[in-house]
C-alpha cells in the first residue's frame, strides 16, 4: 500500500495540521518509505493470534461513585489561550 | 576531597546525613554547574529557587533530627514531559508555548515528598518523539562527549531523554527523570556513559507526564550508576490510582536488595541481537560482558527470540497510532498555542495551531498514526502490529523458560554527530532496534556504561529481565558495572 498526494492531504485534514502543496509533495516519498518498511509486518503469520492489549496483566479498577475532585475551574482556565466568562472562547461555530 | 559535582545520588545523602556538607552547599554547587554549561543547552527552564528551597528543608530536617528521604539533599533535572506546578512544561514543542502546569506529575510529586530538589527543566526531543535531541523547538542539546580524532564535532546525547543525559554525563545533576517509550531513556545513556533504567511498565505512575505511547511510556531515573537508580527508581516507583495501568504493589527495596553475586542466574544470549553492520566494537564488548557475568557466577545460555526483526515495524505502528490520539488534545483551545488566521473559523484554528505548534517528525508520526487508524487500513496495519507485539511478548516468555535475564548492547552504534543522521527517519529510528522489543513486552531493562570505542565515545550494555523482577536486572547491572569499571568522563570544554 502507497499513499499518493491527495491521500497525504486527506490525512493531513484527518490530523488537522494544516500543510502547504509542497509539504505534500515533500511528504509523499517520505511517508511512502515508512509505510512501505513497516509493510513487512504483513509477512508473519498472525493466524490464531491474538493482538495485544495489555503487557502486563492488570485490572480496571472501579472506585467509589464519589466525588473526589472539583472547583477548579480558574485552574483548568488558567492555561487558556482565550477565556470569557469562565468559559474556553473559540472562534463562532454556528452561523 | 572529590569536589561535590562529582558525587552522585548515595554519596550526596550520606554526605548530607553525616554533616560533611549541607544540602544548601549542594544545592549551590549544581546551581553554578548549570549556570555555567547554558553551551549544552540541556536546560529549557531553570529553577534554582526550587532546588535550595528543598536543600533548606532537608537542612532544617536534619538539624531537627528528622528521618530524611531517600533523596534527602539530592538536586535532579526533570525532563520537560513531566508537568511541574507553577514550572512551564512544553515537552519541547511551540504547541505548548507558555503551558504552566497547574498540578504536579505523580512522579515529580514523588521525588520531592523524598526529599529531592529540582535545578530546572530538561530539553528533550519534542514529545520525545527522536533518539538524537535534534527534534526539539529549542534547540539541540548537545552532548559534552568528543571524539578523539583531535575535532569538535557536536555529537547527539540520544534521544528522547538528550538533556537528562547530558547533565548526569557532564556532571551538572547527579541525576536526572526520562522517560522511556522505546529506548528513551536507554540508548542517551549508553551515549554519553551513565546508567539508565526502565522499570516494569506500570511501576510508575503516567500521571502529569505529558503521553506520547501510552501503552508503552514509562519513566525511570538517570544516574551515575546501579545504586543511584535503583535508589531513585525507589522514590519515583508505586501505586497511583490516578493512572489506570498503575500496577498496585509494594514497591522493593530495590537498593537494600543489591547483591552483584550471580550465582544460580541464568542469563540468555539473544542470537537475533547480532544484527547486520553492527560494530565489530559493539560485538567484542558484548562478548565482553559475557565473560563479566560469567565470572559473577552466571550460566550462559542462547536463546531465540524469533521476532526481533519484526519489533522495529510494529513500534512504528503502535506508538504513532497512540501519539496520533494522545496528541489530537492540542487543538489551541484548551492551553498552549493558538494560531487564529483572520477570518477563520474552529475547524481552520485546528490545523493552523497545529501546523504552527508541532515540528516535522511529530507532524510525520501524527499522519502515519492517523493513517493506520484510519478506515479500511486498521487491521492490515494496526490489528496486524499488535498481534505481531503478542508474538514479540510471546518470545521474551518463551526465552524465560531458559534464562532469567537476557545481555544486549544497548544501541547498534556509539553517538553520532549532530545533523548525521537527521535526513533520514528510518536511519534514525533504527538506533532502537535493541530496546524496543523489550518496551512493547513492558519488561525492565537498563543500560550499563561498559566501555569505549576507538573514538572514545562511551558504549553501553543492555540487561533486560522479567516483568517485575527489576531486582535481578539492578544486580546483574551491578555485576557488569563492578567488572567494566567505566570511570571515563568528557573533558570540560563548555
Amino acid at each position: 500500500m502507497s499513499v499518493d498526494k491527495e491521500t497525504v492531504k486527506k490525512i493531513a485534514n484527518l490530523s488537522r495540521i494544516a500543510i502547504s502543496e509542497s509539504e505534500a509533495d515533500a511528504l509523499v516519498p517520505e511517508l511512502n518509505n515508512i509505510l512501505g518498511w513497516v509493510e513487512q509486518l504483513s509477512e508473519v503469520d498472525t493466524k490464531d493470534v491474538e493482538p495485544m492489549t495489555a503487557v502486563i496483566a492488570n485490572k480496571l479498577r472501579l472506585r467509589a461513585d464519589e466525588v473526589t475532585d472539583g472547583s477548579k475551574r480558574d485552574k483548568i482556565l488558567a492555561n487558556a489561550p482565550v477565556e470569557e466568562h469562565g468559559f474556553f472562547a473559540v472562534p463562532k461555530v454556528i452561523e | 576531597m572529590t569536589e561535590i559535582y562529582e558525587l552522585g545520588i548515595a554519596a550526596i545523602r550520606s554526605g548530607v546525613a553525616d554533616g560533611e556538607f549541607t544540602a544548601t552547599e549542594v544545592a549551590e554547587t549544581f546551581i553554578s554547574r548549570v549556570s555555567a554549561a547554558k553551551e549544552l543547552n540541556a536546560f529549557l527552564v531553570e529553577t534554582p529557587e526550587h532546588a535550595l528551597a528543598a536543600a533548606e528543608a532537608t537542612d532544617k530536617a536534619k538539624a531537627a533530627g528528622e528521618t530524611l528521604g531517600k533523596m534527602a539533599g539530592v538536586p535532579i533535572g526533570m525532563k520537560d514531559l513531566f508537568c511541574t506546578e507553577g514550572v512551564t512544561t512544553t515537552a519541547a514543542s511551540l504547541i505548548l508555548d507558555g503551558f504552566v502546569p497547574q498540578y504536579e506529575s505523580t512522579v515529580s510529586a514523588n521525588l520531592f515528598a523524598a526529599g529531592a530538589g529540582m535545578l530546572g527543566k530538561l530539553n528533550m526531543d519534542q514529545f520525545a518523539m527522536g533518539s538524537s535531541n535534534e527534534t526539539s523547538a529549542f534547540g539541540n542539546v548537545i552532548s559534552p562527549w568528543r571524539r578523539n580524532d583531535g575535532g569538535n564535532t557536536d555529537l547527539a546525547p540520544g534521544g528522547s531523554s538528550g538533556g537528562s543525559a547530558v547533565v548526569v554525563s557532564a556532571r551538572i545533576a547527579p541525576a536526572a527523570t526520562g522517560t522511556d517509550t522505546g529506548g528513551s531513556i536507554r540508548q542517551p545513556a549508553a551515549f554519553v556513559g551513565i546508567t539508565g533504567f526502565k522499570p516494569t511498565y506500570g511501576r510508575c505512575s503516567r500521571w502529569g507526564t505529558i503521553a506520547f505511547a501510552s501503552s508503552l511510556d514509562q519513566a525511570g531515573p538517570m544516574a551515575h550508576d546501579t545504586r543511584d537508580c535503583a535508589i531513585m527508581l525507589g522514590a519515583m516507583a508505586g501505586f497511583d490510582p490516578k493512572d489506570s495501568t498503575s500496577l498496585e504493589l509494594p514497591v522493593p527495596d530495590w537498593e537494600a536488595a543489591l547483591n552483584s553475586d550471580l550465582q544460580g542466574k541464568k542469563v540468555g544470549i539473544p542470537k537475533e541481537y547480532r544484527v547486520d553492520n553492527m560494530p565489530a566494537e559493539i560485538d567484542a564488548l558484548w562478548q565482553q560482558g559475557i565473560q563479566w557475568l560469567k565470572d559473577a557466577g552466571a550460566t550462559i545460555v542462547d536463546v531465540s527470540l524469533p521476532h526481533t526483526r519484526y519489533a522495529l515495524p510494529a513500534y512504528y505502528i503502535i506508538a504513532p497510532a497512540e501519539a496520533s490520539s494522545n496528541l489530537a488534545r492540542y487543538d489551541g483551545v484548551r492551553y498552549g498555542l493558538r494560531d487564529l488566521p483572520d477570518g477563520a473559523g474552529l475547524q481552520d484554528m485546528y490545523a493552523a495551531t497545529r501546523e504552527a505548534g508541532f515540528g516535522p517528525e511529530v507532524k510525520r508520526r501524527i499522519m502515519i498514526g492517523t493513517y493506520v487508524l484510519s478506515a479500511g487500513y486498521y487491521d492490515a496495519y494496526y490489528t496486524q502490529a499488535q498481534k505481531v507485539r503478542t508474538l514479540i511478548a510471546q518470545d521474551f516468555d518463551n526465552a524465560w523458560s531458559q534464562c532469567d535475564l537476557l545481555l544486549t548492547p544497548t544501541a547498534p552504534s556509539a553517538a553520532f554527530g549532530l545533523g548525521e543522521k537527521s535526513d533520514d527517519p528510518l536511519a534514525m529510528y533504527l538506533n532502537d532496534v535493541f530496546t524496543v522489543p523489550s518496551s512493547l513486552a513492558g519488561l525492565p531493562a537498563m543500560s550499563v556504561p561498559a566501555g569505549l570505542d576507538g573514538q572514545g565515545l562511551p558504549l553501553g550494555l543492555q540487561i533486560i529481565g522479567k516483568a517485575l523482577d527489576e531486582q535481578s536486572v539492578f544486580n546483574a547491572g551491578l555485576a557488569l558495572e563492578e567488572r567494566a569499571g567505566f570511570v571515563a568522563k568528557p573533558g570540560q570544554w563548555w
